[in-house]
C-alpha cells in the first residue's frame, strides 16, 4: 500500500469529509491559503473556496462557539485550533457549551463539532506551544477525545470524529505530522473507542498514548533483543476508553508500563493505573504497575531540557528492567 | 469592506392587544415561580425579568417561528416571547420529567428548538458566538432565517461579545445583537463598569450599526428590532441594539438590593413599568378596556395557577435519567 504521512493523512480525511458532505465546514486561524498552523487544510480553500474553509479572526472563544452554534443548527464544523495550548482562550465555549448543551436540553440539540488541535513538545517551542493537556479533555463528561499515534489512525478517526454527533476533540502530534505510514487512499473510519494492539508480546504490556506509542514501539524492539517481549497497547480514544483491549493485554502479560508525553502529575495515566487497579488482573500482577509521563515542569525552551522533560526510548527500556526484575510473589 | 447597502421593507408592526397579554403572561409567570421559591417549593436559582417584558416581547416576540433566538440566564421573557410552552417551563422549573429539559436544564438553560428557541445560558457573555454559529449555519444553508441573540450590558464587558461582533460583521451574518441594559450586573452599575455613554456605541469598532432605543417602549422596540431583524434576513448583515431597561427585583434570590437606592427603583416601577405605559396608551387611545385588561389578568392567573397545580402531580426523572443524554448516539 502507499505510504504517506499523517499530515496528508489528516488532509485527505478533510478533503474526503468536504466532498462527501455538504454541511462539513472548516473554520480557522490561517487555514486558507496558509494551510494551517501546521499544514493540514493545505490546498482545501482553492478546492472548496472561502465558505467552506474559512479563515477566522485570531479569536479563539468566538472560533469554537460559532462552531458550537453551527453544529446545534445542522452543519458539521471542524475548527482549527493553531495549537492546543490555545484551548485555554476558548475553553468555556468547549467545556461549559459543546460538552454540556446535549445534557442540558435532555437529548433535545447535537453538537456535532470536531476540534483540531496541534499538540505536544518537540519542537523547541516552550511553554506555551508544546503542552500535552488532553487529560483535561478526557475529565469532561459530553467531550470525546481522540489522540491518534499514526497516519493510517489519524485520516480513519478523523473521519469518525466527523461523521460523530458529539463534540470530539482531536489531538494531532507535531512531531507525529512529518511520519509516514501506510494509508489506503478511500475513506475509511475507525470506530471511536476502540483501543488498538500496535505489537503483540507475552511478557509486558505497555499502554502508550499519542507520541509515546512509536517510543513503545521502539523500546519494545529493543527489549526483543534481550528477550524481553513487549506487547504495546494504544488505546487511540481516550474518551471512551476500551478498557477491555487495555485489561485483556494485561491478563496476558501482568506486567504494565503506562506511558504518556503529558504531565504524569494527575495525568490520564493515573486513569488507566487505576483501572487496572480496581480490576480483579491487579492481583495477579507480577511486578507494580510502573507510570512514566512528563516531568512537572512548563515545557523548556532548550533542547537537551526539553528532551529529559518528557519519556525517553530509554527511560522506557529502564522501566522494562525495573518491571521485568519484580520478584514473583 | 464586503458591506451590503440593503433596502429594508418596513418594520412589521406589532399588534399591541396581543404583546400586552404576552407581557401580562411573562410577569404573572415569574410572580408565580417567586411564590412558589417562597413557599419552599422551588429547588435551585432564577432571575427575574419582572420590569423587563417590553424588550422581551418586542423583540423574541416579533420574529418568525423558524427564526431561533439565543437567551441568557435572565431568560423567562425572551423563552415565553419565543413560543416556548408555558406548561413545560413551569415542570422545568419545579424540576420535573416533563420539564422543556426534562429537569436536566432548569430556570437557567431552558431551551425549546422546535419554536427557535436554542437555549438560555448560564455563562454570561457565552452567547453572542454560539448566535453567530447559528447565523453562519443559516447563511451556509440559504435559509432565511435570522437569530436574535439576547445579553446584559455586563455581558459586553466579556471578550467573546467583542470577538462575536468582528467575526459577524466580517461574514456578514444574520444575527442581531440585543443588549437589555438594565442599568447593572449584579451589583456593578454600568455606568461605573464602562467609560462610555452609550452600549450601541460599541458597535462603530465593528462596523457595524448600533442603536440605542427605550427598552420599556414596546413599540419602538419590536420597531427597531423587526428593521434590524430585515436587514438581516436580506443580506445586510448584524446590528447591535442597546434597549435601556430595567430590572425591578434583585439579580438573583440571594440579592438584598443593598446597591441602588429605593428611589431609584421607584421611579422605574411607577413611572416606566413596560406594561403600565402599554395600557395606558392602549385605554387613551380606546383600543382597551381597563376593565378587559384586567379581566385577561385575572384569566391568566388563573390559567397558570391550573397549570402549576396540574404541573405539580407530573412525574419526576428517575435515577436512570441521570446519566442519559451525556453522549448523542449514533452516527450522522
Ligand atoms: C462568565 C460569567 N461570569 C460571571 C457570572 C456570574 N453572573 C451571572 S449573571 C451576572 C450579571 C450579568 O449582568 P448582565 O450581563 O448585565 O445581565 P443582567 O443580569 O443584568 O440581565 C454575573 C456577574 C457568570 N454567570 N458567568
Amino acid at each position: 500500500m502507499r505510504m504517506i504521512t499523517y499530515l496528508q493523512a489528516i488532509n485527505e480525511a478533510l478533503d474526503e469529509a468536504l466532498a462527501q458532505d455538504e454541511r462539513v465546514f472548516l473554520l480557522g486561524e490561517d487555514i486558507g491559503v496558509y494551510g494551517g498552523g501546521f499544514g493540514a487544510t493545505h490546498g482545501l480553500q482553492e478546492k472548496y473556496g472561502r465558505q467552506r474553509v474559512r479563515d477566522t479572526p485570531i479569536s479563539e472563544s468566538a472560533i469554537a462557539g460559532v462552531s458550537v452554534g453551527a453544529a446545534m443548527t445542522g452543519m458539521r464544523p471542524v475548527m482549527e485550533l493553531q495549537f492546543s495550548d490555545f484551548i485555554t482562550v476558548a475553553m468555556d465555549q468547549l467545556v461549559n457549551q459543546a460538552a454540556k448543551i446535549h445534557y442540558m436540553y435532555s437529548g433535545k440539540a447535537k453538537v456535532p463539532l470536531v476540534m483540531r488541535t496541534a499538540a505536544g513538545s518537540g519542537t523547541g517551542a516552550a511553554a506555551q506551544h508544546s503542552q500535552s493537556l488532553e487529560n483535561w479533555m478526557a475529565h469532561i463528561p459530553g467531550l470525546k477525545v481522540i489522540q491518534p499515534s499514526n497516519a493510517y489512525d489519524a485520516k480513519g478517526l478523523l473521519h469518525a470524529a466527523i461523521k460523530d454527533d458529539n463534540p470530539v476533540m482531536f489531538y494531532e502530534h507535531k512531531l507525529l505530522y512529518k511520519t509516514l505510514g501506510e494509508v489506503p487512499d478511500k475513506p475509511y473510519t475507525i470506530p471511536i473507542g476502540l483501543a488498538d494492539v500496535k505489537r503483540t508480546g507475552k511478557n509486558l504490556t505497555i499502554v502508550a498514548t499519542g507520541s509515546m506509542v512509536n517510543k513503545a514501539l521502539e523500546a519494545a524492539e529493543i527489549a526483543q533483543e534481550k528477550g524481553i517481549s513487549v506487547e504495546v497497547v494504544d488505546p487511540r480514544t481516550l474518551v471512551p476508553l476500551d478498557t477491555k483491549t487495555i485489561l485483556t493485554s494485561i491478563e496476558k502479560t501482568k506486567r504494565v508500563i503506562v506511558v504518556t508525553e503529558a504531565v504524569k502529575n494527575s495525568g490520564f495515566s493515573a486513569e488507566i493505573t487505576s483501572i487496572i487497579a480496581e480490576s480483579k488482573i491487579s492481583m495477579k500482577l507480577k511486578a507494580p504497575i510502573v507510570r512514566l509521563g512528563g516531568a512537572f515542569v512548563p515545557m523548556p525552551a532548550q533542547k537537551m531540557l526539553e528532551a529529559h522533560a518528557t519519556p525517553q526510548v530509554e527511560s522506557l527500556l529502564d522501566a522494562v528492567t525495573q518491571v521485568m526484575a519484580e520478584i514473583e510473589v | 469592506m464586503n458591506k451590503k447597502m440593503v433596502n429594508v421593507q418596513q418594520a412589521k408592526v406589532i399588534d399591541k392587544r396581543q404583546a400586552l397579554r404576552k407581557m401580562w403572561e411573562i410577569r404573572i409567570f415569574e410572580e408565580m415561580i417567586q411564590e412558589l421559591f417562597d413557599a419552599g417549593e422551588l429547588y435551585g436559582t432564577m432571575h427575574l425579568c419582572i420590569g423587563q417584558e417590553a424588550t422581551a416581547v418586542g423583540g423574541a416576540g416579533i420574529l418568525k417561528k423558524s427564526d431561533w433566538i439565543v437567551s441568557t440566564h435572565r431568560n423567562h421573557g425572551h423563552c415565553i416571547a419565543k413560543g416556548t410552552d408555558i406548561r413545560s417551563m413551569f415542570a422545568e422549573m419545579l424540576g420535573k420529567k416533563t420539564g422543556t429539559n426534562e429537569g436536566k436544564g432548569g430556570s437557567m438553560h431552558i431551551a425549546d428548538l422546535n419554536v427557535g428557541n436554542l437555549g438560555s445560558n448560564g455563562i454570561v457573555g457565552a452567547g453572542f458566538p454560539i448566535a453567530a454559529g447559528a447565523a453562519l449555519s443559516a447563511q451556509m444553508q440559504g435559509t432565511d432565517q435570522v437569530v436574535l441573540c439576547y445579553a446584559g450590558d455586563g455581558a459586553t464587558n466579556e471578550g467573546s461579545f467583542h470577538e462575536a461582533l468582528n467575526l459577524a460583521s466580517i461574514w456578514q451574518l444574520p444575527v442581531v445583537y440585543f443588549i437589555e441594559n438594565n442599568q447593572y450586573g449584579m451589583s456593578s452599575s454600568i455606568e461605573q463598569m464602562v467609560n462610555i455613554d452609550k452600549l450601541s456605541d460599541r458597535a462603530k469598532s465593528y462596523g457595524i450599526e448600533g442603536i440605542t432605543i427605550d427598552g420599556n417602549d414596546l413599540v419602538a422596540v419590536s420597531k427597531t428590532v423587526s428593521q434590524a431583524v430585515e436587514k438581516a434576513r436580506n443580506g445586510g448583515g448584524p446590528t447591535l441594539i442597546e434597549a435601556l431597561t430595567y430590572r425591578h427585583k434583585g439579580h438573583s434570590k440571594s440579592d438584598k438590593l443593598m446597591y441602588r437606592s429605593e428611589e431609584e427603583c421607584r421611579q422605574w416601577q411607577e413611572n416606566n413599568d413596560p406594561i403600565i405605559r402599554l395600557e395606558s396608551e392602549l385605554i387613551k387611545n380606546g383600543v382597551q378596556q381597563e376593565a378587559d385588561i384586567r379581566q385577561m389578568e385575572f384569566t391568566i392567573r388563573k390559567e397558570f395557577a391550573d397549570l402549576v397545580a396540574s404541573v405539580k402531580s407530573d412525574s419526576e426523572p428517575e435515577i436512570e435519567d441521570l446519566l442519559t443524554h451525556v453522549y448523542a448516539e449514533g452516527e450522522a
